[in-house]
């Protein structure tokens, strides 16, 4: 949306910005979902680690696994490293201005929303930050490209029929999503 | 072919509680023809009778059956050749001159007894606490026909049964996860009408007994399917957790 109209941008980040369902439910669902996610996941990755003291001399990983199944540890730590990095960015500056310093305006001095402005602000001129932000992207489209597929079979999902349909949505969405992202970076930091 | 000359790096430890360490070994003669146990045989023999204490190895059918050969080699379980075991594997997968790994299979659950021996009775221990129906077999036993049951359902009981309980899934998960081995002793039961009787009980019995003997959790690598030897697949898994899951509801 950045990408096609800063005001359609600016009005719906507002909307989301004080909307009290998105911030005073829904945002709390998802961190709590997002925190327990990593908890968990990490706690589990301990426990499996655990599980063989002894390691082998001779480990072929590749022959019988994927990459992305067999380091959603790394692709998981590298996407909750972004996450900082996006909260210190956007989110922690976003409450105190809104929740601390009580500006619920979500405008500039001058009038104009802020949003869009901020925005453009992180990425153009910031090779780094945009390098970071697209591995993170990549990062995220790995951790997808295993997990998707994946709490479907934990859940106990397995069918002969839909498994693989659900197989090939998953790879579309864990790509198509992380690129959306990273081209929003990328169109901000070379137009401007 | 001629014969081959291949260079052994095998894990020797002496006892359950010893260090252990991997030793290199060189065998010559080896024919293609030979299995990877009789080639085991050649260096045992050799060890033999050069005063060494020979490799001690689990084996007993020799014909993939049984279950009991465990050999990680190369860095996979049962060898580089799929749905077999290791004592089905031949000689003719290696080359003159190959280096070969031969590690014993690896997980907390499945500690070392000695060489490429290990202690696999945690499975026992899990099938104990569920792998099993209530029927009284006492004299009366029904007519086989007497069940009806779908073609469907019996052939995937089938398919489930066909496990052997190598350990194989078990050595070869990133994890040490058992649940492709947990996933078909509980299909096999869960598919069946006999089976119905426990079914809200199995899973969760045999899934704390699992936990309970220090294997990790699935991850859905996919690994354990794929070195199988008998072809046992992820939907097993997918269906223990389901059957996990109902339990769970039911109470
Ligand atoms: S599921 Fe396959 S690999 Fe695991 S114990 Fe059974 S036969 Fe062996
Ligand atoms: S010795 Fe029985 S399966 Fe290999």
């Amino acid at each position: 949306m950045s990408v096609i109209s800063a005001d359609l941008f600016n009005n719906v980040s507002h909307f989301m910005g004080t909307n009290p369902v998105v911030q005073g439910l829904l945002q709390p669902i998802l961190i709590f979902s997002v925190v327990f996610h990593f908890v968990w996941g990490m706690y589990l990755e301990y426990q499996n680690t655990q599980a063989r003291e002894v390691k082998y001399a001779m480990y072929k990983g590749s022959a019988n696994a994927t990459w992305m199944s067999r380091n959603m540890i790394i692709s998981g730590l590298a996407v909750l490293a972004f996450l900082c990095l996006h909260f210190y960015d956007f989110w922690i500056p976003e409450i105190n201005v809104k929740y601390i310093q009580g500006d619920m305006s979500g405008k500039l001095p001058n009038g104009d929303y802020r949003y869009h402005e901020e925005l453009v602000h992180k990425f153009a001129g910031q090779p780094i930050r945009v390098s970071l932000y697209v591995l993170s992207f990549v990062m995220l489209s790995l951790h997808l490209l295993h997990g998707f597929q994946s709490s479907f079979q934990s859940v106990g999902f397995n069918n002969s029929k839909y498994t693989p349909i659900i197989k090939k949505l998953g790879n579309i969405f864990a790509i198509a999503v992380p690129a959306g992202f990273v081209v929003v970076a990328l169109v901000h930091f070379f137009a401007h | 072919m001629k014969d081959m000359n291949l260079t052994l790096k095998i894990w020797r430890q002496k006892g359950a509680n010893d260090k252990g360490k991997m030793i290199d070994y060189q065998v010559a003669g080896i024919s293609e023809h030979m299995s990877f146990l009789e080639m085991m045989d050649v260096l045992n023999e050799q060890l033999i009778n050069s005063g060494d204490s020979p490799v001690a190895f689990d084996h007993d059918c020799r014909e993939g059956i049984c279950g009991s050969c465990s050999m990680f080699i190369n860095g996979e379980a049962h060898g580089p050749v799929k749905g077999t075991t290791t004592c089905q594997l031949h000689m003719r997968s290696f080359k003159d001159g190959d280096t070969i790994y031969i590690e014993p299979f690896r997980a907390k659950a499945f500690p070392v007894l000695k060489d490429l021996v290990v202690d696999r009775s945690s499975f026992d221990r899990i099938q104990r606490s569920g792998g099993f129906i209530s029927v009284n077999t006492s004299g009366n036993t029904q007519d086989a026909n007497a069940l009806p049951i779908p073609k469907q359902d019996a052939d995937l009981a089938m398919d489930a049964a066909a496990c052997i309980g190598c350990g194989a899934c078990v050595a070869t998960c990133k994890n040490s996860s058992a649940m492709l081995f947990v996933g078909a002793k509980i299909s096999q039961y869960a598919l069946l009408p006999q089976g119905q009787v426990e079914s809200k009980t199995r899973a969760q019995n045999m899934v704390a007994q699992m936990d309970a003997e220090g294997f990790g959790n699935c991850t859905n690598t996919g690994a354990c399917e794929v070195e199988c030897p008998k072809g046992i697949d992820l939907s097993n898994i997918a269906r223990m957790n389901r059957e996990f899951l109902g339990g769970s509801l039911k109470g």
